[in-house]
């Protein structure tokens, strides 16, 4: 699904973002990508959707091998992955259904399709009844709900999430966090970076942890441990 | 509709003030290379006009019979530079001083005998009308026997030949440099238009569009607001042109190829705008 082989990647200034990095994530996985900031945890999650091209070491994303994918490629590769991130990255002015409708208009869905299948997904993550609101007058939570909505709808294998709740109170969250195991739990797999360490607690994920660049800890190779992280 | 006719014209919409001030920059650049073109246009006229007057008289001398006038003007028709020649008798000759020269008509009318010569007038082809061309017919005109004098307005000649020269390389020089000009100013506003959006082209290459789907509402668009502002340059062009036919010179407008070249080239220059900037910015994210 996600194979990473001795990976590296250079900054473009000198020094490296990620030192010989290997794991595997199977399909349907949920693993908690952790670590300090500047650790390299969204320089992973670059590298999968291929926003940066790999310095060394191979990267297999959903049968495609990174190294030898050609620019014109990109969108095919993207268009199996669902991509959430911190800041929601919603196009303020449409509404929170054609958010989630441009997702699937830019791939050249079938347009007679396209209402029914963001209600489904709008409905999947609660929000149904907010379609037509501007996302200026959802909260943060709605706000990435959306987000997961448009990531959601054009069925990706693989869900990156970006600290998708960095951004978000407690409550929201909370919520946030179980709608991603609701997805997860229907057979998508889920790849988070965060650093909120209670969320990494609460559930029994696989934690990789990176630092400074290297793979410190991978609960599905290493031992358990008692902390599943340095704070 | 399709998406990318709907996309390109949502933009009017989403953002009313760049998409103005877009149209009104290409307007107002195309504005500038029409009404530089307006003078190109008029001076060409005027020139034509002038030259039209570039006449070659030869004086023929008195006595010359009838026949020997009639045969040569026939030749001189026959050369390649000539259009016309025309044989003006002695009689014709006061009669149009008289007509023309109205202040000495009691003068004229009070002659005995008639002191203007019998003459041959020569109207060259409108491509020969130039210095050297005129001093060639004027040297062969010297070679019939029964002729005079020949004369020619040598200054005017090299006037409109002078004049033609400058007018052609400063019209190009000036055209190209506003021509130029247009296309940095239309350019950037394009690009403004495409950083606005950088964020929304971000999001788009996320959720797995293509290039391509990213460029053609962009291009479509380029189009239209290039083809709005080339009619909006064509209006403000006939308004300038209204105005100094009223109150100055009796000008001419631009044909209606003319015009519609105008438009075309704000429609190319909207779209290679356009396809530059979203490819300059495709290439860098």
């Amino acid at each position: 699904m996600i194979k990473f082989t001795n990976v590296f990647k250079a900054f473009p200034k000198g020094g490296l973002a990620l030192k010989d990095v290997s794991f595997h994530i199977a399909k349907g996985e949920f693993v908690f990508l952790t670590g300090h900031s500047g650790a390299g945890k969204s320089t992973v999650l670059k590298l999968v959707y291929a926003e940066e091209p790999v310095t060394s070491g191979e990267v297999r994303v959903s049968g495609f091998n990174l190294a030898e994918l050609r620019r014109r490629d990109v969108p095919m590769l993207r268009r199996r992955l669902g991509i959430v991130f911190q800041d929601f990255r919603l196009l303020e002015d449409r509404s929170a259904e054609e958010n989630v409708a441009f997702a699937l208009e830019v791939t050249g869905a079938r347009r007679g399709s396209i209402p029914a299948r963001v209600m489904r997904v709008l409905t999947q993550v609660g929000l149904a009844a907010k379609a037509h609101g501007s996302p200026r007058e959802l909260s943060g939570g709605e706000q990435q709900r959306v987000a997961i909505a448009r990531a959601l709808v054009n069925e990706p294998t693989v869900l990156l999430a970006d600290e998708p709740t960095g951004n978000l109170d407690e409550r929201a969250t909370r919520g946030v966090f179980q709608l991603l195991r609701d997805i997860n739990a229907s057979g998508t797999a889920v790849v988070m970076a965060t650093h909120d360490l209670d969320l990494v607690r609460q559930a029994p994920y696989r934690v990789i942890e990176l630092q400074e660049g290297a793979l410190v800890y991978d609960s599905a190779v290493d031992e358990p441990r008692d902390q599943a992280a340095t704070p | 509709m399709n998406l990318v006719v709907r996309e390109a014209l949502l933009t009017f919409r989403r953002a009313p003030l760049l998409s103005t001030l877009s149209v009104t920059t290409i307007a107002f650049s195309l504005f500038v290379v029409g009404l530089f073109g307006l003078v190109a246009v008029n001076l060409q006229r005027a020139l034509r006009e002038v030259a039209e007057r570039v006449e070659i008289v030869a004086y023929v001398l008195p006595g010359t019979p009838i026949e020997t006038l009639t045969l040569a003007q026939k030749d001189i028709e026959a050369f390649p530079e000539v259009q016309a020649a025309t044989y003006v008798s002695e009689d014709e000759a006061l009669q149009r001083a008289r007509r023309e020269l109205v202040e000495f008509r009691n003068v004229l009318q009070e002659l005995e005998r008639n002191p203007l010569p019998a003459s041959i007038e020569v109207k060259l082809k409108p491509h020969f009308r130039d210095v050297e061309h005129v001093n060639d017919v004027a040297e062969r005109l010297r070679g019939f026997g029964f002729v005079d004098d020949v004369r020619f307005g040598r200054e005017w000649v090299e006037i409109v030949d002078r004049l033609r020269q400058v007018a052609a390389g400063v019209g190009l020089l000036l055209g190209a440099a506003f021509a130029a000009v247009a296309v940095i100013i239309i350019g950037t506003t394009i690009r403004m238009a495409v950083l606005q959006r950088s964020r929304e082209i971000a999001i788009m290459r996320l959720v797995g569009a293509t290039d391509g789907f990213i460029r053609r509402p962009f291009l479509l668009q380029g189009a239209i607001k290039g083809m709005l502002g080339g009619l909006a340059a064509i209006g403000l062009s006939y308004g300038a042109y209204a105005l100094i036919n009223r109150w100055l010179i009796h000008a001419a407008f631009f044909s209606r190829e003319q015009a519609v070249a105008i438009v075309g080239f704000g429609m190319l220059i909207g779209f290679v705008g356009s396809a530059a900037s979203v490819g300059r910015h495709l290439r860098r994210v």
